[in-house]
């Protein structure tokens, strides 16, 4: 299912069907990361990846209108080295991992953890001992993420109008009202 | 049948493969190159779960968190800036992306 997915990602013609290939490509794997145990970090993956991440790949896909063909032109020229690149990349890294070091006679399979067993508590208490310098830097990566996108993606608009509420609080009344004096006019 | 460690290994390799393939056919389309590295963060983070799990060790599980935190960010990035060229040239074809010089 994963692999289907995947496959579609890369294939698609359309760039929108190609982001909803990959969300079911992360729902699939994050079952699959769920049967390694891995509970909190596959909730991680549907809300942080299929919520946030994808839905932006989403909005990007379809605000910016998109000319599919001219786009597609290298596809049939690239797609044999592609195939290639990838069939040797996976032969390789098969040949190393199908051996015998990682099989289930030398790397047996680990007990079922209890039935109250927290992935998500187990996970805080190492987080937050061990690599609690490693989280913060973490955040101040995120923070860094936030601040630069929306000051690439920030645009002035020299010709908009805009109320400043604190100088018309400051406004007197000898700024705006002129009184005139003169003669009183004969009827 | 018990999944052993080398297939979760040989589905993140295929997955991974996938990538290469993907940056290397849509070579025109920045969007669909920017998810092929999602795509292969992803097989890359398969790794390191299934090692932790059968290593009965939380690490992996904590730099997979790290992976997806700087994953995140690398994405929003990305498509910062991927909007900032579409509104300056009104493409995102990389052939036309060619103004550096050397």
């Amino acid at each position: 299912m994963t692999v289907i997915t995947a496959g579609a990602v890369v294939t698609a013609r359309n760039p929108v069907h190609a982001a909803l290939s990959l969300v079911l490509t992360f729902f699939s794997s994050a079952f699959i990361w769920m049967l390694l145990e891995a509970e909190f970090l596959a909730i991680t993956l549907v809300l942080v990846y299929v919520g946030a991440v994808m839905v932006l790949f989403l909005f990007v896909v379809m605000m910016l209108d998109i000319n599919i063909a001219r786009i597609r032109e290298g596809f049939i020229k690239f797609l044999p080295v592609g195939i290639a690149l990838a069939l040797i990349m996976f032969g390789l890294i098969y040949y190393v991992v199908s051996g015998d070091q990682f099989s289930l006679e030398s790397m047996a399979a680990p007990v079922a953890k209890a039935a109250d067993y927290s992935n998500t508590k187990e996970l805080g208490m190492v987080l937050y001992t061990e690599y609690v310098f490693a989280f913060e830097i973490a955040a101040v990566i995120l923070l860094v993420a936030i601040i630069a996108a929306i000051s690439l993606t920030l645009r002035r608009r020299p010709g908009t109008r805009y109320q400043n509420p604190s100088e018309q609080m400051k406004i007197q009344k000898q700024d705006r009202l002129r009184i005139v004096k003169m003669e009183a006019e004969k009827k | 049948m018990t999944l052993a460690l080398n297939h979760y290994l040989v589905l993140a390799a295929i997955l991974f493969s996938i990538s290469i393939a993907g940056i290397i056919i849509n070579r025109k389309n920045l969007i669909v190159l920017l998810m092929s590295i999602e795509l292969m963060l992803l097989a890359v983070n398969l790794n390191f779960i299934a090692f932790s799990h059968f290593l009965n060790d939380l690490a992996g599980q904590v730099f997979v968190f790290f992976i997806l935190t700087v994953a995140a960010a690398e994405a929003a990035i990305g498509l910062a800036i991927l909007i900032v060229l579409f509104r300056n040239k009104q493409t995102i074809n990389m052939a036309d992306i060619n103004e550096m010089k050397g």
